[in-house]
């Protein structure tokens, strides 16, 4: 393998993640607020073929993009509704639309099976593009993909820069206390949950107008993405920017599943397309293994300096989750 | 800011939380709330800062009749409050939780603000580092952080919360002083507790409830004994300190060593009898929890024995000690001592040691009837233990403890209850010290500490006083050794 190959393969690494990095920064947001869509797996599914419908109905592709965005905000208020206005359970809601939206993707979308449909086109930001190996890797993409970037940057800087990002903060953290600062606390929540529902909803048609372009009911490959996704919020720690990290990473590892594949024969397909899965768990269990009270101990046991340096490597790894993530608000 | 209360009701389903409550708050005056747990204090103040609405009666602020529609609005009106457990947000940053609900555009300017945290801070004393994680300060620090918080908001009247709950002698004198400062400013200060010395100390004048009504109202000087007498209907005292008979070893340390991620205590060794109250003292997060939890197996100690009724315990799991008859009580009594949701009945046929698959519900209530009454628990066998008041709860807890035991180690056995209760918990625990348990605890409240133990221990930043004799010693001198004083360097 070449040194252009390896870099166009990063580049598709780019594209390919832009859905993921749209789910997880959704999902990011509306936990950040202290709401858990757990109805993420289904709603991309729902939105992938509801979007793709559309744009093969009409020929538009913005239309498909925001049927898109407008399924997920609609699954999204039906999980704000019950859990903050019924203060039903975040999980049982979420779980059982999960299902229910991937069940009703494959059954709405029969009539659209391995219909040929719009595809996004890809548009190369002339002037930037010639830039040697930057202009390869971020300029000569599609729309999507640009606006994923867009969305990490913007995601990150409303949280942790603006005002009404760190009331957010505050709202998922203690939201008594976010309540006592003036905030509407649950007004916000929904905000936040359809506003991330709907970013949720924009993976779909970004996978069925773009990166797999068209719809292919149980074989369209989408089932799990959501999962996966919801594995990196975690793993993100609620953070955007990190998030977006392993976003790149699960992209990454599929993309080294299927370059890989020729060179190691005997290694069944399959393995290496589920890789990725388990390897993203291991991650996870990685960064957070400073908290296991064996690690504490070993930790304990070595000289100063080693000891400091680890200590300091799992802190900043280590994310706890917004403390009132799940927990309906009271004021009393 | 000149406060009026006038005829303020609220009812809780039938109970009269607060019946016809009128007081006058001139401004600049520091003025005492005074009760007992469940006297009402709580819900008046929630009544003037916001959080919930009276039935009839009004506001007056500087003589205008205002609605407090919420507490962002109490803020607006200069209406400012400090609550027992500061409502801020421990993952975030000192600055962060400064700046959180200031009003103002999209992007806050961080340096301003931090100049005016400063300028505040240093204007009151008050050492606070702005980029410092708030879950790791200590609670009188964060308390600090809330007071210039609510003043840059512009608050005139600032309410207070049990303030001197769970905070250490130092930072308690450094609230006074803040407080009588903001008070000579013109502030009004409200202060709830139900800490008779405090409220002596500080102020101006004092209103006392009992089971929501306004009892009465003294100026300074007080007549203790009066105002002990409107808090409760009659007089208590604490009783004379007791020592009792000593029964053999029952706890021994040897050069126990305990290391954690910020304080290492070395080479500590001690022996306890049984029937033997150990008080420990310190400022909160020195040491004293790393060290109760040592001996109880819960820490492991990096070097040293632990040793109980002669048997070496070091380096077993809590559960060993606790077949050795060590039991540890929790200061987090929701948290880690009981199980929010069960009922007390649950909480004793969990707690029995039975080998049936079934639940015995009959035996389960019989038991849970019988300790009702024998810890004088106010509430029923299927109330579930978090719709109990912090003294019943503690009184549950020990209830819970099996008998007999060798050892029982208790993080703030009395913290947030009521002299009654602070009273009754103590009676219980001396009656387990005459059966030969040995008691070792640890506390902020320095009179507690003199007043129970038979000897003392001192914590600060991880090194541990010798044993000091509680009956020869003075809260003064605790004072020092805890503040940092003293020490043979």
């Amino acid at each position: 393998m070449d040194s252009t190959t390896i870099l166009i393969g990063l580049a598709s690494v780019l594209v390919a993640a832009a859905p993921v990095v749209f789910a997880v920064m959704g999902e990011t947001l509306s936990e950040r607020a202290g709401v858990i869509n757990l109805s993420m797996n289904g709603t991309i599914l729902l939105s992938a073929m509801g979007g793709f419908a559309v744009s093969v109905r009409t020929g538009n592709l913005f239309l498909g993009f925001l049927t898109g965005m407008l399924i997920g905000a609609a699954v999204a208020l039906i999980v704000a509704f019950s859990s903050i206005t019924l203060k039903q359970s975040q999980v049982a809601v979420g779980f059982v639309l999960a299902l229910v939206c991937r069940d009703l993707s494959y059954f709405l979308g029969n009539p659209f099976m391995g219909l040929a449909g719009p595809r996004l086109p890809a548009w190369p930001l002339s002037g930037l593009k010639e830039i040697p190996v930057i202009g390869t890797l971020f300029f000569n993409h599609d729309l999507m993909t640009y606006l994923s970037f867009i969305v990490i940057f913007v995601s990150w800087f409303w949280i942790f820069r603006t005002r009404p990002g760190l009331m957010l903060q505050g709202i998922g953290e203690r939201p008594a206390a976010a309540y006592v600062r003036g905030a509407n606390v649950n007004l916000m929540r929904y905000v936040y949950t359809v506003l991330g529902g709907a970013l949720i909803g924009l993976a779909g048609p970004t996978y069925s107008l773009s990166v797999k372009a068209g719809w292919k009911g149980t074989i369209s490959g989408l089932d799990g993405i959501g999962w996966i996704a919801l594995a990196i919020t975690i793993f993100g720690g609620w953070n955007p920017l990190r998030a977006a990290f392993g976003a790149y990473l699960f992209a990454l590892l599929q993309w080294l599943g299927l370059v890989l594949q020729p060179s190691l024969p005997n290694i069944p397909s399959q393995v290496l397309q589920v890789a990725p899965f388990p390897l993203m768990i291991l991650t996870l269990l990685l960064v957070n293994i400073g908290d296991a009270e064996w690690v504490e101990r070993t930790l304990a046991s070595l000289p100063e300096p080693t000891r400091r340096f680890f200590a300091k490597a799992f802190r900043a790894m280590r994310a706890s989750p917004p403390a009132a993530l799940g927990v309906p608000f009271e004021r009393d | 800011m000149k406060v009026e209360l006038r005829g303020i009701h609220k009812y809780f389903g039938n109970n009269h939380a607060n019946n016809d409550i009128t007081l006058n708050i001139p401004a600049g005056t520091i003025q005492g709330i005074l009760g007992e747990n469940g006297a009402g204090k709580s819900t008046l103040m929630k009544i003037l800062s916001g959080f919930i609405h009276a039935d009839k009666g009004e506001i007056l602020l500087d003589g205008k009749a205002v609605f407090i529609q919420s507490p962002a609005t109490a803020i607006h009106h200069g209406v400012g409050m400090l609550h027992q457990d500061p409502l801020d947000f421990p993952p975030m940053r000192v600055i962060d939780n400064f700046m959180i609900g200031h009003s103002g555009g999209l992007f806050p300017n961080r340096a301003s603000v931090t100049r005016d945290f400063k300028l505040i801070a240093e204007q009151y004393g008050f050492s606070l580092d702005p980029d410092a994680y708030v879950d790791s300060l200590t609670v009188g620090e964060r308390q600090q952080l809330e007071i210039i918080r609510l003043l840059w908001l512009g608050a005139r009247v600032l309410i207070l919360d049990e303030p001197t709950t769970g905070i250490s002698a130092s930072q308690k004198e450094k609230l006074f002083a803040t407080l009588r400062t903001l008070a000579e400013q013109g502030k009004t200060i409200i202060f709830v507790s139900h800490k008779l010395e405090d409220v002596e100390v500080l102020c101006h004048q004092v209103a006392v409830l009992r089971q929501g009504s306004l009892v009465g109202e003294a100026k300074k000087p007080f007549d203790t004994k009066k105002l002990v007498e409107m808090m409760f209907g009659k007089e208590i005292s604490l009783g004379a300190r007791q020592t009792l008979e000593r029964h053999g070893s029952v706890l021994s340390l040897q050069n126990v060593s305990i290391e954690d991620v910020r304080l290492k205590i070395k080479d500590v060794s001690l022996e306890v009898s049984g029937g033997e109250v150990i008080g420990l003292a310190g400022m909160e997060g020195s040491g004293q929890g790393a060290f109760l939890r040592a001996c109880a197996g819960i820490v492991r100690p990096v070097s040293g024995h632990v040793k109980v009724r002669g048997r070496d315990l070091t380096g077993k799991s809590y559960h060993v000690y606790k077949r050795n008859g060590v039991e540890f009580l929790p200061a987090a009594r929701l948290e880690e001592g009981l199980v929010p949701g069960l009922s007390l009945t649950e909480h004793y046929v969990l707690a029995e040691k039975s080998k049936d698959v079934f639940i015995n519900h009959e035996r389960g209530l019989k038991q849970a009837q019988e300790k009702i009454a024998a810890f004088n628990i106010k509430g029923t066998p299927v109330h579930t233990i978090e719709s109990l008041s912090g003294g019943n709860q503690q009184r549950a807890l020990l209830s819970l403890l099996r008998d007999p035991l060798s050892a029982v180690l208790i993080e703030h056995p009395t913290r947030g209850l009521d002299i009654e209760s602070v009273i009754y918990i103590w009676g219980k625990l001396k009656e387990r010290c005459r059966k030969g348990t040995a008691i070792m605890f640890i506390s902020s409240d320095l009179e507690e500490i003199l007043q129970y133990s038979d000897r003392v221990l001192v914590f600060f930043s991880g090194r541990v006083s010798q044993p000091l004799d509680a009956s020869t010693t003075t809260v003064e001198q605790l004072g020092q050794l805890i503040g940092g004083k003293g020490w043979a360097s």
